[in-house]
């Protein structure tokens, strides 16, 4: 008896299962790694997964094994060149020998390294996790997830009220013609026999017998005539509707950036990445976010994502001219009725002579209220920092300060270094501080 | 090689009156079971081999990665470390460090065997006869298998545990799953009966023997006897020692099946973890035979493919292209490297399995004085078809090494003995390929194969029933050889939780028992880390 099976067409990824298990047990390592890769890396590169290595000691699976040294043993090998019995070889050493190698993986990172590729989905959840947007707090922001019935064509199942008669009688006609086209036929030709017969004066006994079948014949016809319906259920049509996700509460995120020339290609490449990550946790963890740019130098303008990064420009500093465009965009396309409105700012903290007044003046009266959050880092360089530890910060930090301690949505952060980046990100975001 | 060398040495027949089964590369259901038809009618007429109904299936690359990493079943239960596996596997497929097997084929009935869809159609006559065939015999017929392992309800009851650990996972928590499934893993080993048990007495039947034993006694009272002195061992037995012997035979103890004691007795484990005890307990009993055959089921196969091929060659079913590509990729499997060659990592159970199969039908047929010295119960008696059906039906790896290892053989893969005491700064070559040597490199190769000298020997020897309730394993070190540091407190400390009270492991030395080291699983060593635990949910 034999019996072939094609497999090949089974569902894929049975081993998921088995590979969520092993991720999750070895999560803290994993994410721990994750962490570490995310703060080496270029960031445009961190979103896209791709090799971790994780210590393999605390994913080991421990069975009761014999010692590969020591003791007294006997073994049997092939492929025996010079030896003869007698002969004294000299122990491999400690270690080195044949069956070990699995021990001394104690010291941090050896061969023994667990090394393997994550999905980009799986990297940005772990990079993600316990990490979230300020809820969004609108009313019914919980169920971002609304759907509305849109028409999608026709279907031949549904309920009455959807039952389309054009369709439906479109197929009963058709269905009736194709099915009583030969009976009207002979309906037609008994007919016009019978006729033929009756309109005759001299009918003989064959005839009359004739006319009594036709008679038969032609009402047995207009039964089967009566047989076909006149709507079948084969013929019925429903408008097909699909549910079609409508968002019903819209966030928006305003990046805005300082790229003037006070700001040098160390503050600019941090501000990037700060906004790059930001940006890649948008787009993740929302499903309908726009994202605005605006950039400033004395000037502000709302640029494309491209632009934005990577575009060239130069001039003077006024910061309020980026949070003016804001609200003009505000005010333009996203209505807060129907939209969240999340800012960050990114800045290095100069900026000309009064402004910074004015700034927080507008940040506080016409641009905080429209928001729900607004955060804002500073980046400095390293001497920077140390200097301003005492001093609190510069600038726009001094202005922003009075907001900070006013606005619980407003907060703000110094940034030094690529590392630092993250961290700050993350506490900027966490569900704790917002919760205060 | 031994194989390549032996190439189709048997004189090509003229007539070619047979059309070849296919003559292209690529394969089709159609051209499978011609090849198949044409298989079977070797094996079964020519080679007489005996198999159970087969079911082929075919696989994609992806699809066989999962099987392998799940222990080869299609069935079996989750868990995160096929997840690892298959990471690894993955990996190094994926680099190219590895190829992926050509075929999996499993022990049951009907006999599911996996093939891959990349392989050739040359390939895929080669696998055809290996599993479906040669594989498949072998787990018909040898009493290892017929023995331990249940064919007909393999798949059932694996559909059976995979279901119920979904279950448990469903009700209970995949964690709480995982720590008993990681427990039992860890000590999988260490549970299997390696002796059939006698069937366990019905409920009456105690009390009935009892019964029995108290008429024999009244029937023979004689006052005559009370005047003998009592044995001295019952007078000299303490309370301490009388109780201990009572509870070790009340719990069956020394118990070798560390799993089944803590099935049975553990005071804290649920029903349904019992349960998953059960199954890890009877995926490892189902296993063990092909631990101790692997030499033989991969020779046995082997050496059935390479027949079949050859002979269907012979019959012009095959063409001479498609051989050599059945042999190439023959020849890559039997490769044996040297002790000294980078490759080597053992012996290749298809090289030294195939090899000595061969060696059989060479002895069979065509034997010298030394065959006859050695193995005078075949050599010569013509009939190596019946002569390698029974050996496969009646031996495994261990006593087939020893006894069918022929000097001819010992010679050709140049075997030699060395001897590692701890005590000596130097290792010695105790024998190598020599008239002298023969004897102790056969017997030193079969004990290699012995599963007892594979996995240490490790038993539950007692339990405070009383006082603190700790458990007491026995570790058997024989030739100074003792656990791995590593690992051994991590699964002690598994054992703990299985458990419930704290677990003690002495090393007990093979003669004299004399007490080489102790390691304990408290509730210290788990707050040391010692069971490494990964962080809750």
């Amino acid at each position: 008896m034999l019996n072939f099976i094609d497999r090949r067409l089974n569902p894929r990824d049975k081993s998921i299962g088995n590979r969520q298990r092993f991720l999750r047990r070895a999560r803290r390592q994993i994410k721990e790694a994750v962490d570490k890769a995310a703060n080496e890396r270029d960031i445009t590169d961190v979103a896209k997964g791709g090799k971790i290595s994780i210590p393999s000691n605390g994913i080991a699976e421990p069975t009761f094994r014999q010692d590969p040294t020591g003791g007294d043993r006997e073994q049997v090998f092939p492929g025996n060149r010079e030896f003869v019995p007698g002969d004294q070889i000299k122990k491999p050493p400690k270690g080195g020998g044949e069956g070990g190698g699995k021990e001394g993986s104690d010291d941090g990172e050896g061969a023994d390294d667990f090394v393997f590729s994550l999905s980009r989905s799986e990297f940005l959840d772990l990079l993600f996790e316990d990490l979230e947007l300020p809820d969004l707090v609108k009313s019914s922001l919980k169920d971002t997830q609304a759907t509305k019935p849109r028409r999608a064509g026709y279907s031949n199942a549904g309920t009455t009220p959807n039952v389309n008669m054009m369709r439906t009688m479109r197929n009963s006609i058709g269905r009736r013609l194709v099915l009583r086209g030969p009976v009207e036929q002979r309906i037609r030709e008994t007919e016009s026999e019978i006729s033929d017969l009756k309109s005759r004066e001299d009918t003989d006994v064959v005839q009359r017998q004739r006319l009594a079948e036709l008679a038969a014949e032609l009402d047995s016809l207009k039964r089967r005539r009566r047989a076909v319906p006149y709507i079948d259920p084969v013929d019925i049509r429903y408008n097909r509707f699909e549910a079609q996700p409508q968002p019903r509460t819209k966030a928006v995120m305003f990046c805005l950036m300082d790229v003037s020339g006070s700001m040098g290609e160390h503050e600019k490449d941090l501000a990037k990445r700060f906004f790059v990550l930001l940006y890649l946790f948008l787009q993740r963890k929302y499903d309908r976010v726009e994202i605005v740019f605006i950039r400033h130098t004395h000037l502000a303008q709302e640029v494309d994502e491209e632009t934005f990064f990577y575009g060239q420009e130069s001039g003077g500093t006024v910061v309020s001219t980026a949070l003016i465009e804001m609200r003009r965009i505000i005010e333009d396309r996203f209505p807060t009725n129907d939209w969240n409105i999340y800012a960050a700012q990114a800045s290095d903290g100069d900026n000309f002579g009064s402004d910074t007044e004015k700034c927080v003046d507008f940040l506080a009266n016409e641009v905080l209220p429209l928001c729900q959050y607004y955060a804002y880092v500073e980046i400095l360089s390293d001497q920077e920092m140390e200097r301003l530890r005492e001093s609190g910060g510069k600038e726009l930090w001094r202005g922003y300060t009075a907001i900070d301690n006013n606005w619980p949505k407003f907060s703000m952060k110094h940034v030094a270094r690529r590392s630092d980046i993250y961290p700050v990100f993350r506490e900027l975001f966490s569900r704790q501080e917002h919760s205060t | 090689m031994t194989a390549a060398a032996k190439t189709n040495s048997r004189s090509r027949r003229k007539s070619r009156a047979a059309e070849p089964l296919f003559d292209g590369p690529e394969w089709d259901f159609e051209t499978m079971k011609r090849a198949y038809d044409a298989i079977e009618k070797i094996a079964l007429g020519d080679l007489g081999l005996d198999v159970y109904p087969n079911q082929i299936e075919i696989i994609s690359a992806e699809q066989m990665l999962d099987a392998y990493c799940s222990v080869g079943m299609p069935l079996m239960y989750e868990h995160w470390s096929y997840g690892k596996r298959f990471i690894q596997e993955e990996t190094a497929y994926r680099k190219g460090y590895q190829g992926l097997a050509y075929e999996i084929v499993i022990n049951s009935s009907p006999c599911i065997s996996y093939y891959m869809e990349e392989n050739k159609m040359a390939m895929q006559t080669l696998v055809l006869a290996h599993a479906a065939f040669g594989h498949n015999h072998f787990f018909k017929n040898n009493y290892l298998f017929q023995q331990w392992t249940d064919a007909e309800g393999i798949l059932d009851y694996f559909e059976f545990a995979k279901r119920y650990v979904t279950e448990c996972e469903e009700r209970y928590g995949v964690v709480e799953v995982e720590q008993v499934l990681d427990a039992a893993h860890a000590i999988m080993d260490q549970s299997v009966f390696r002796y059939r048990r006698p069937s366990r007495p019905r409920m009456g039947a105690a009390e009935e023997r009892r019964q029995e034993r108290l008429a024999y006694e009244e029937r023979n009272y004689s006052e005559l006897w009370k005047t003998l002195p009592r044995s001295s061992t019952a007078e000299e037995m303490d309370d301490a020692e009388r109780e201990l012997a009572k509870r070790k035979s009340s719990l069956n103890l020394p118990e070798e099946n560390l799993l089944y004691f803590l099935e049975k007795n553990s005071p804290v484990l649920e029903n349904w973890q019992r349960e998953l005890l059960r199954i890890v307990r009877n995926t490892a009993q189902y296993f063990y035979p092909q631990k101790q055959t692997k030499l033989m089921n991969e020779g046995c196969a082997t050496f059935v493919h390479y027949y079949i091929c050859n002979k269907l060659h012979d019959d012009g079913l095959i063409t001479e292209g498609a051989l050599l590509e059945i042999l190439h990729s023959h020849s890559n499997v039997v490769f044996q490297p040297g002790f000294d060659d980078r490759r080597f990592s053992g012996f290749n159970p298809y090289a030294l399995g195939f090899a000595m199969m061969q060696d059989i039908r060479r002895m069979c047929t065509d034997p010298t004085d030394e065959d006859r010295a050695w193995c005078p119960d075949i050599a010569g008696n013509g009939d190596w078809r019946g002569t390698l059906r029974d050996i496969w039906a009646n031996y495994r790896d261990e006593s087939f090494i020893q006894q069918f290892l022929s000097p001819h053989l010992i010679r050709e893969f140049k075997l030699f003995q060395l001897g590692d005491k701890s005590a000596d700064p130097h290792m010695t070559v105790d024998a190598i390929h020599d008239e002298h040597g023969y004897q102790a490199v056969r017997k030193k190769l079969a004990s290699a194969y012995d599963i007892a000298n594979m996995h240490p020997d490790i038993q539950i020897a007692d339990v405070e029933l009383r006082g603190d309730r700790e458990l007491i394993l026995t570790h058997t070190v024989r030739n100074g050889i003792q656990l791995a540091e590593s690992g051994r407190n991590e699964v002690l400390a598994y054992i703990r939780r299985l458990w419930g009270y704290d677990v003690r492991l002495e090393g007990v030395d093979e003669t004299g028992g004399k007490p080489v080291y102790t390691a304990r699983a408290t509730a210290e060593t788990e707050n040391d880390g010692a069971g490494q635990q990964p962080a809750s949910p």
